[in-house]
């Protein structure tokens, strides 16, 4: 079975949002990935925003590359247009599309092999034009799809389940979206939700570019270490579902933090995170102040979450290139042919 | 002194002029070119240039031609401007016995510097420069300025034409229209004051160049994007393609304002590369604009993964391909027809996509509007195929036309509306049988018609499915609609010899007015051969039957591995032994000379050898 459909069933008593949409219209397919992945828990707060702002689930277009991460889209809005692409330039699609239609919303979902791999030039680009859209990176530290290679935002001596010590430098991605002009920049933790809830739909709501990194755990990945090589390649390389259903589950990590408060979070592979949920009373105004604050706590080991820099006045793509208030795909003949007469004159000029 | 007389003739000449790369002189050279056509004489001009900017050689060649021939003539230089030291040598033994050599003759150069079968003539153009400008800049431009003025006496031609010429480009710039005139007198005077004018070669007021227009085939392509109704171009700069771009980017800002508001009607992305081109573009196709790229062949490389997509996920895609001599960086600057087997088969696994071939610039026009229309009814990629010696060079060409009832074909494309009337939509069904499927743009309907875009197998419903049948049944799916592509592209155009003959030609793009001169050169050499112009891949079926009613086919073009040919033998299954390949390659553009040589020889073989030893 490679496809699972959601029975369409509703309770009558169920919650409904303003547009009389209950949780359900924002789900998608059943997920296929491993029980307990870190991206199951975006996912399910992607769910969360998007019923809460009332957003009509077709009205998104929901774009990705190629990963476990790239997978989510099908999970959620179902009713919407996805469109997985391929590994690494989900930007410039979601680009294209953000071009073409100015009136959707987009929604760009990514790995951390994605896009600070193959993928970072892209990842880099898309910031730094502004494209207004909510680019959410699941990131895990390694390639899942792939089985549990390093990825880019590895941390430098941190150790493989194969026992291999990752001898090179992570990329920070919000450290870098902050320094390419990012409008929006937050990172957060899949099991928080309380946080991470409304910082999707801060992202989605604002005009620019907005960057989300998300902690993302791995199950598989730390499960499975060391018995990857016995796996037929093909088959793993295809579908990593049918290889990840024989996992033990785990449940999925969920945290409850106060701002301003440090919280060492276990993984299942007993390595442990130190999420440092920003204070109340931080100013995300600031972007020079929140590189700072990033740096700063990373030297110590910490990884800082919550929204560290937002421009409330920001503008995007579309504002830049001026172009027309109607979306271009709707541009007919008579808006873009000059017609005849204006070849006539063209071709006079040309004698 | 020369036993050789000086070369006359009248209205049928090559002038080169040979400069150095930065000086100013381009525009100066294109003067002339427009000067003679003021005179009613068709002229067919090549820029020959290296892949870099500043200080190096550059060529400019213009083919006097009142028989209207507009291939690069080939063989030697009639009257050579020399007016770069660097490549004194080679111009000077360019030039035909006969032939003419202008240069600056300020400094006096060793005799050994001359040959004594040309006719020599100095013109002290710095010193005249000098004596009359102070400012370093303007001596240059002027320099250029007045042997194009003492060029017009040599030649008899009428300098108010060129007058003309400049006041309209200078038109509300009162001071650099008279300076320039005054330069052009300048040059004009002092030649006939102090050289025996008009030389042997004249151009002749004629009445040959009609309503035809004078454009480089890259402009005219970014007009036809504009015509065609493209809203997204997302490009990355390469030599020979950032020209199109740019000129895209130039009638967009005249032509695609909103008056009211000055917004644009457009959105121009110049990517990070070519992989995030052409994603852009098949980001904007899949949201329903009209989006186009341009590149050449490296470019296209980078792009093939996005390119199999758009095969595989059916998402319209327009390529447009200015071909220089590869692989690799190959010759940047210099001209082939290349990438025919890059482009037809990109991406891996089983491809095929639809090449259109434009011969001029008005068919580069044509074919850039109905790229859209193509790749929107197709859902797919569509390359147009041109190359640097039709997208860099100006030829003359019909004027361009536009049918102002045309509706742009947004081919199947399923609405609200539609879904609200209860039509079934299956994203990859073959409703029609034509293996073309409907889509629906995101954000049509709240409940019905989205669907989930990959380049994984799926079924007929757009489900995730790895299922063999369901993936075979897509595939041949694919075929059908690249056979339905067959009937939708431009067709070849034959063209018989005034006698019936067992012999025909099949040729295309850019080697077109090469070719029609040579088949006026084979016939006064005796051999006569039906004629088909390829316009496009897939091949309409008459492809397969010109080469059926022929003995055997000639096929001319610009590459070593006869990848027309190739394609030909590959799709429609026929013995290659039927198609003589004629393979010009070197970088410089086919000739009429060239292949007339290549098929006369060959014919001529024929003629004492029996047919199956001379084609095997
Ligand atoms: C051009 C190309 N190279 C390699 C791959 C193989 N590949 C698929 S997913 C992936 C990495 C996914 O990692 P990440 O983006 O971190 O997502 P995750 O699976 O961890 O969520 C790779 C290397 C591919 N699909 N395409
Ligand atoms: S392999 Fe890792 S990233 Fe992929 S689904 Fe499983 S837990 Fe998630």
């Amino acid at each position: 079975m490679t496809y699972i459909a959601k029975p369409k069933f509703q309770h009558p008593g169920i919650k409904k949002n303003a547009l009389g949409y209950s949780h359900r219209d924002y789900e998608g397919k059943i997920s296929t990935l491993c029980a307990g992945c870190g991206h199951d828990s975006i996912t399910a707060s992607i769910i969360e925003a998007c019923f809460e702002l009332s957003i009509e689930p077709h009205r998104v277009a929901k774009i990705s590359g190629i990963g476990c991460s790239s997978k989510t889209p099908d999970y959620f809005l179902g009713n919407s247009h996805g469109f997985n692409t391929v590994h690494g330039r989900m930007p410039s699609v979601l680009t294209g599309a953000n071009l073409a239609n100015r009136e959707l919303i987009y929604l760009g979902v990514s790995g951390d092999g994605d896009s600070a791999s193959i993928g970072f030039g892209q990842f880099a680009h898309a910031i730094r034009r502004g494209v207004n859209m909510a680019y959410i990176v699941e990131n895990n530290g390694v390639y899942g799809l792939t089985k549990g290679q390093f990825s880019a935002t590895a941390d430098r001596g941190s150790k493989s389940k194969k026992g291999v010590t990752n001898t090179d430098n992570p990329i920070d991605l919000v450290g870098i979206a902050l320094q390419l002009g990012a409008t929006y920049v937050a990172r957060s933790f899949s099991g928080d939700k309380k946080q991470l809830v409304p910082i999707i739909a801060g992202a989605i709501q604002h005009k620019g570019a907005a960057f989300i990194d998300v902690i993302s755990p791995c199950i598989a990945f730390n499960n499975h270490a060391g018995s990857t090589k016995s796996f037929d390649y093909v088959r793993e390389h295809n579908d990593a579902v049918n290889r990840l259903d024989v996992l033990t589950g785990r449940d999925p990590i969920e945290i409850d933090q106060d701002p301003g408060t440090v919280q060492i979070v276990e993984q299942h592979d007993g390595s442990r995170l130190a999420l440092r949920k920003i204070d109340a009373d931080y100013d995300p105004h600031d972007r020079l102040g929140a590189m700072t604050f990033l740096q700063k706590h990373s030297a110590q080991g910490q990884i800082v979450t919550g929204l560290l820099y937002v421009d409330a006045e920001a503008d995007d793509l579309h504002s830049h290139l001026n172009t027309v208030e109607r979306p271009l795909n709707r541009l007919e003949a008579a808006d873009l042919c000059p017609g005849q007469s204006v070849l006539d004159k063209i071709n006079a000029s040309l004698r | 002194m020369s036993q050789q007389a000086p070369l006359s003739s009248v209205n049928d000449f090559v002038v080169r002029f040979a400069n150095v790369n930065g000086s100013g002189s381009a525009s100066a050279n294109e003067l002339f070119a427009r000067a003679v056509l003021r005179h009613g004489v068709p002229v067919s001009p090549r820029n020959i240039f290296p892949s870099n900017i500043q200080g190096l050689p550059t060529w400019y060649e213009v083919r006097v031609t009142e028989a209207g021939h507009l291939g690069a003539r080939g063989g030697g230089t009639d009257l050579m401007v020399a007016m770069n030291p660097q490549t004194w040598d080679k111009d000077v033994a360019g030039i035909v016995a006969g032939g003419y050599l202008f240069y600056d003759s300020t400094k006096p150069m060793p005799s050994t510097k001359f040959r004594d079968d040309i006719t020599v003539i100095g013109v002290p153009l710095t010193a005249i420069t000098n004596s009359t400008y102070n400012d370093p800049r303007q001596r240059q431009l002027f320099k250029n300025i007045i042997y194009l003025g003492a060029l017009s006496a040599l030649l008899d031609m009428d300098p108010k034409l060129i007058e003309q010429l400049i006041g309209e480009q200078y038109k509300g710039k009162e001071k650099l229209l008279s300076s320039n005139v005054h330069a052009l007198h300048l040059g004009r005077d002092w030649a006939l004051q102090n050289l025996k004018c008009p030389i042997g070669l004249r151009i002749k007021k004629a009445d040959k160049v009609g309503d035809r227009v004078f454009i480089e085939g890259n402009n005219a392509a970014a007009l036809g994007a504009v015509y065609g109704g493209a809203t997204v171009c997302a490009w990355y700069p390469i030599t020979p393609s950032s020209s199109l771009a740019e000129a895209f980017s130039n009638h967009c800002k005249k032509l695609r304002h909103d008056p009211e508001t000055g917004q644009a009607k457009y959105a121009i992305v110049q990517a990070e590369d070519e992989l995030a081109s052409i994603g852009m573009v098949v980001g904007a196709s899949w949201n329903g604009a009209r989006a186009f790229t341009t590149t050449s062949g490296p470019g296209v490389s980078l792009m093939t993964e996005f390119i199999g997509l758009s095969y595989f996920a059916e998402i319209p895609a327009v390529i447009m391909n200015v071909q220089r001599a590869g692989p690799s960086t190959g010759m940047p600057t210099r001209t082939q027809q290349c990438d025919l087997i890059a482009c037809g088969y990109a991406s891996h696994g089983d491809t095929k996509h639809v090449m259109l071939f434009p011969e001029d610039p008005a068919e580069a026009f044509e074919f850039a509007a109905a790229a859209f229309d193509l790749a929107e009814r197709l859902q797919t990629t569509i390359f147009l195929m041109l190359d640097l010696d039709i997208g860099m060079n100006q030829r003359l060409c019909r004027p361009l036309k536009w049918d102002d009832a045309k509706q742009y074909d947004r081919g199947k494309v399923m609405t609200a509306e539609m879904l609200d009337e209860g039509r079934e939509f299956g994203r990859y069904l073959d409703v029609d049988g034509d293996g073309i499927p409907f889509r629906t743009y995101p954000g049509t309907h709240p409940t019905e018609g989205s669907y989930f875009t990959r380049g994984t197998s799926r079924d007929r419903y757009a489900r995730y499915s790895e299922e063999g049948a369901v993936y075979a049944d897509n595939v041949q799916r694919l075929l059908r609609k690249f056979q339905t592509a067959q009937d939708m592209v431009p067709r070849p155009l034959q063209a018989n010899a005034s006698k019936p003959t067992k012999y025909g030609v099949i040729y295309f793009g850019s080697t077109a007015p090469a070719m029609d001169e040579a088949i006026g050169l084979l016939e006064s050499r005796g051999c006569q051969l039906d004629r088909l112009r390829i316009r496009a891949f897939p091949f309409h079926s008459s492809v397969a039957s010109f080469i059926a009613e022929h003995d055997f086919v000639y096929v001319v073009e610009q590459n070593r591995d006869a990848q027309l040919r190739q394609l030909i033998v590959n799709e429609n299954g026929i013995d290659p032994v039927r198609l003589v390949p004629v393979l010009h390659y070197d970088g410089t553009p086919i000739t009429a000379r060239f292949i007339a040589d290549a098929i006369g020889d060959h014919q001529d073989q024929i003629k004492v050898t029996p047919l199956r030893k001379a084609v095997s």
